[in-house]
């Protein structure tokens, strides 16, 4: 027993600096690090607290689905339907209000529109047992095709009383904002510290096990579906606020953008790894990129080539530093 | 009576900084959306207009032409601190917030080549094409100037609803029946090719067929004019069936070169940016005022008019395209 090779359970316990420096995160936040320089060499006018806060209400919405679709991810499925569910519930929204609904009767159908849409989803991944990958490429398509019958392929208007989510400042940050780094401490806390959200992480990582250890996968993932669907309409309605109009193609292909949040931020594809910090800091990076860049009037099509290598290295270091963490 | 003080204030501030002053005028435009050979026309004439008065200018899109994809490009020239941004919107509406806060920054807003119907007051004036009432008698003098003044014509429109379309061929059907000038032409029939080439040459071919005695067919969209010439052409009837309307250069140019189209018609998006960056500087400079009934002069345009709602034309007539001009237009 002297002399044998180490095996896994000998193997020196990481240092405390290696755990919490050495994972995705850690690449995001150098991410924005190199992006907060870059953008400032490019252009004078980015340096702009408010300005960036600003820019970051253009995409607040999505980056606040992007915190629940994080948990919906580690738990092993994927929904690709938020965004098409923020333009239809919107829709909803807004065609019921115009239809002489009272504005906050017309808010709670919308939050219920946008609950059903989550149900659905559920039902045919969970319940049906069909891959949600493409149950929801089936919904994504259907909630739009749904919202352009309501909306047509103009916009409806919202009542001015309800214009400029945007606009509303807390302590000299816009609104949105403050609800976005709210629902991320939220979320944060309760995928980081409570029984939940364990399970979440045990049944992404392998959901036999976890069925075997006594955790209701089925209910937690449908339960993760219908938050999806309640906060993918709420922030439908942001967005609704802060346009003062809604029309059927608002955040078409956001989608791809909460994905790409997700994975900047650390987030395995497969479930089992990620977290909120992550997503919350990813968020971050891409608007300091894209508006770094806009502002320096730079063209669409850098900005792309910019955007896919930057998500490219971050696969690629998200999966180096998983494998030289084993987890 | 603020805006007037303004105005004076401006205008002698211009007077004694000079040309120092006017040089320090930043445009903008942001267009629909990249790659749109149509606005590179329109953006030359900022460009060539910039190199002439002084002011600088610089364009962005965004890559996809959808409502809002407009918002982080106007949020990022508002940042920057421009004088005068210029927007063919993507959105009658979705763009009225950032619009506002644009202008309480003191930059001037002004639509290009399409306008926020309907929102009018969130921006400062919009400069379109030309004036669209006129369009249908121009139209039908374009025709009629190719067949003789006399005989059948027809129409070959876009879709049903087509607004713009259903407004000029309102305006061709009234021209034809007031107008002594034109007392010989009659309007057989107007047909609709849904701006889909197949159903364009389908409805071409038809009209063809049920009149045997058509002299003239106006088109008054870009893809049915296309069409339609494209079916003159490959039955070699372009001596008997004149086909015009409103087309885009560069899709005609092989028509009017082989002779099947003796001649066409549309605006010059190229002057919609040189009238602009006039517009933009002389605001600024405090040359000209913003005001409905007021005129400037541009140089090459003549003298420009404020219509009502803030709205100026760049031209007061269509521009004609034929073999001696087709060559000067690249969109």
């Amino acid at each position: 027993m002297t002399d044998t090779t180490p095996t896994r359970e000998m193997a020196p316990a990481r240092p405390t600096w290696h755990v919490v420096l050495v994972r995705p995160e850690t690449m995001t936040l150098l991410l924005i690090i190199i992006g907060l320089v870059g953008a400032s060499i490019l252009s004078p006018f980015f340096l702009d607290a408010s300005y960036i806060m600003r820019s970051f209400t253009l995409t607040a919405e999505m980056s606040i689905v992007a915190l629940v679709l994080t948990m919906v991810i580690i738990s092993g499925e994927i929904d690709l339907s938020p965004a098409a569910n923020m333009a239809l519930s919107a829709c909803v929204f807004a065609w019921v209000q115009d239809a002489g609904v009272a504005l906050p009767l017309a808010v709670i159908v919308g939050l219920l529109a946008g609950l059903a849409m989550g149900a659905l989803n559920a039902f045919m991944s969970i319940r049906m047992q069909l891959p949600s990958i493409i149950v929801t490429i089936g919904t994504l398509i259907f909630f739009r095709g749904l919202a352009q019958i309501i909306a047509g392929d103009r916009s409806i208007r919202v009542p001015e009383s309800f214009v400029g989510i945007n606009a509303v400042m807390v302590f000299g940050v816009p609104l949105p904002v403050v609800i976005f780094v709210l629902c991320a401490i939220v979320l944060g806390l309760v995928l980081g510290t409570t029984v939940i959200g364990r399970q979440i992480y045990q049944i992404g990582t392998n959901q036999q096990a976890a069925l075997h250890a006594g955790i209701n996968a089925k209910r937690i993932k449908v339960g993760l579906f219908l938050l999806l669907g309640v906060v993918s309409a709420a922030a439908g309605m942001m967005a609704a606020s802060r346009l003062g109009s809604v029309r059927y193609d608002l955040v078409l292909g956001g989608e791809l953008q909460m994905v790409l949040m997700a994975m900047l931020g650390g987030t395995y594809i497969f479930g089992g790894r990620g977290t909120i910090l992550g997503t919350f800091l990813a968020a971050w990076l891409l608007v300091i990129v894209s508006t770094g860049m806009t502002v320096a009037n730079l063209l669409p099509a850098i900005q792309l080539t910019v955007l896919g290598i930057l998500l490219i290295v971050a696969i690629i270091a998200t999966n180096f530093i998983y494998a030289r963490t084993q987890r | 009576m603020l805006k007037k003080l303004l105005i004076t204030t401006t205008a002698a501030l211009a007077l004694t900084a000079g040309n120092a002053f006017a040089e320090d005028i930043d445009i903008v435009f942001v267009g629909k959306n990249t790659g749109n050979p149509y606005f590179d026309s329109l953006t030359q004439g900022f460009v060539d207009a910039c190199e002439v008065i002084a002011c600088n200018f610089e364009f962005v899109a965004p890559a996809t032409a959808e409502a809002t994809s407009q918002i982080p490009f106007l949020e990022a020239q508002i940042q920057r601190g421009v004088d005068v941004i210029a927007i063919s919107p993507n959105s009658p509406d979705a763009l009225n917030q950032v619009f506002d806060s644009a202008r309480e920054k003191g930059i001037i807003v002004l639509t290009v080549n399409g306008d926020i119907t309907g929102n009018e007051e969130h921006r400062d004036a919009t400069i379109l094409p030309t004036d669209f009432t006129k369009v249908g008698a121009d139209q039908i003098e374009m025709v009629g100037s190719l067949i003789g003044y006399e005989g059948e014509v027809a129409i070959l429109s876009a879709t049903t609803e087509a607004p713009d379309q259903n407004f000029w061929i309102e305006g061709m059907n009234e021209t034809i029946a007031n107008d002594p000038k034109y007392a010989n032409m009659t309007l057989v029939a107007t047909v609709y090719g849904d701006d889909q080439p197949e159903k364009s040459t389908t409805e071409m071919e038809a009209l063809l067929a049920n009149f045997p005695d058509l002299k003239g067919v106006i088109a008054p969209t870009t893809v049915g004019i296309a069409a339609a010439a494209q079916v003159v052409q490959s039955r070699g009837i372009a001596d008997q069936v004149k086909v015009t309307g409103l087309g885009l250069p560069s899709e005609m140019r092989d028509f009017v070169k082989d002779g099947t189209v003796d001649g066409f018609q549309l605006w010059s998006p190229y002057n919609e940016g040189w009238l602009a960056s006039h517009f933009a500087v002389g605001l600024k400079n405090g040359s000209m005022t913003n005001e409905v009934g007021a005129t400037f002069e541009v140089p090459n345009l003549g003298t420009i008019t404020i219509n009502e709602g803030n709205s100026i034309n760049t031209q007061s007539a269509l521009t004609t395209f034929n073999a001696d001009n087709i060559d000067d237009f690249d969109f």
